[in-house]
């Protein structure tokens, strides 16, 4: 009982704590609410991929496998939703500056990684909605390689900014995004050619 | 306003451009004096307004942006050109009318315009500079901050006659 009320605090703290910081920027009072909602999208997107690994990791007690991966692709699809907010919402605020992002041609160094993760992100629900048509092995490889491109695209991505993000949380935040889907990975094999017990829980 | 910074941008910017005279000048040993002109760099003219009106200040001011304009080739300072300035400040977004204005330069192709703090935005502290009077080529500029608390900024003209 102790250690799942540990770990349900610990996520709900990682996730609370860079949101409620970003909150508290002095930069929000010279936004606009469409900028600000901008900004926020991609921060609770951030924050939401922390949550996919541990799902699909089996890492938060009294969740059920099934209902992790359930719960999984609900967070996928609102992730899609967050970017799209997120860079609908920068359009709103400064269409020149996302179409250079979106051409790769941005002075920002940090835009080609989220435009990265973006299509990554944008790729890894359409392979998701076909994935039954999709060999398991195919299927769980892709996706990984995608999880992997999309995470540590976010993760530059958003280090590299200076926006509402407080430094300390947005590191933080990071580097857990980054053990955790590392973890994940290396626990579930998914490389590994060999049926394992997970093969009837992931056919979901 | 003549205190030179060293920091990475202006280095490299530095080792650039003394890379490419180097070159040229061995090259080209009789056009010793060849500066060459600034290149619009990527995102300069974005939420551009033409027309900015020449302004003492922009809003309230507080912050400070300044450089030089000088001609291309002898590098001789040019005075009396519009240069044209805008960015996200504590008193606008870039596309806001009033985030925009414009100054001259003086005899010695010096400007320095007032305006508010630039604060971080599309997750840099930027600014953006024109020169388009149409006597030369236009030129965008997008100068970053070294640091968000900082409260001048400096950009700097070479143009190409036209």
């Amino acid at each position: 009982m102790g250690r799942t009320f540990l770990i349900w605090t610990a996520l709900f703290c990682a996730i609370v704590v860079p949101i409620a910081a970003s909150a508290m920027s002095p930069l929000l009072a010279w936004r606009e609410p469409i900028y600000i909602a901008a900004g926020f999208a991609g921060v609770f997107g951030l924050a939401l991929m922390l949550v996919q690994p541990m799902l699909v990791g089996g890492y938060l007690p009294g969740i059920s496998r099934y209902r992790a991966r359930r719960v999984h692709r609900w967070i996928g699809a609102a992730l899609v939703s967050a970017v799209i907010v997120h860079v609908v919402g920068l359009w709103i605020t400064s269409p020149p500056d996302v179409v250079d992002a979106l051409l790769f041609r941005s002075p920002t160094p940090f835009s080609v990684w989220g435009v990265i993760a973006m299509w990554a992100i944008f790729a890894v629900a359409l392979l998701a909605l076909f994935r039954r048509h999709l060999r398991l092995r195919i299927w769980r490889i892709s996706h990984t390689l995608l999880a992997v491109v999309i995470v540590s695209g976010t993760v530059i991505h958003s280090l590299l900014i200076e926006g509402t993000m407080e430094i300390l949380s947005k590191v933080a935040l990071c580097g857990l995004v980054l053990v955790a889907t590392a973890k994940a990975m290396l626990d579930l094999r998914v490389w590994a050619k060999r049926r394992t017990s997970r093969e009837g829980a992931s056919a979901d | 306003m003549t205190t030179v910074k060293l920091n990475r941008r202006t280095v490299l910017a530095a080792g650039g451009s003394v890379l490419a005279t180097g070159f040229s000048g061995l090259l080209l040993p009789a056009q010793a004096q060849d500066v060459a002109p600034t290149l619009t760099m990527p995102g300069g003219a974005n939420n551009y307004r033409p027309g900015a009106p020449i302004v003492d200040r922009i809003g309230g001011g507080g912050f400070w942006m300044s450089g030089t304009v000088r001609r291309a080739g002898d590098g001789a300072p040019l005075a009396g050109q519009r240069i044209q300035i805008w960015a996200h400040t504590t008193e606008g977004h870039e596309r806001d009318p009033q985030s925009h204005g414009a100054t001259l330069t003086d005899a010695n192709g010096v400007f320095r315009l007032e305006m508010p703090q630039i604060v971080p935005a599309f997750g840099q502290p930027h600014g953006h500079l024109a020169y388009d009077s149409g006597d030369f080529e236009t030129v965008f500029l997008r100068p970053i901050m070294s640091s968000s608390k900082d409260t001048s900024l400096e950009a700097h003209f070479v143009l190409q006659p036209v």
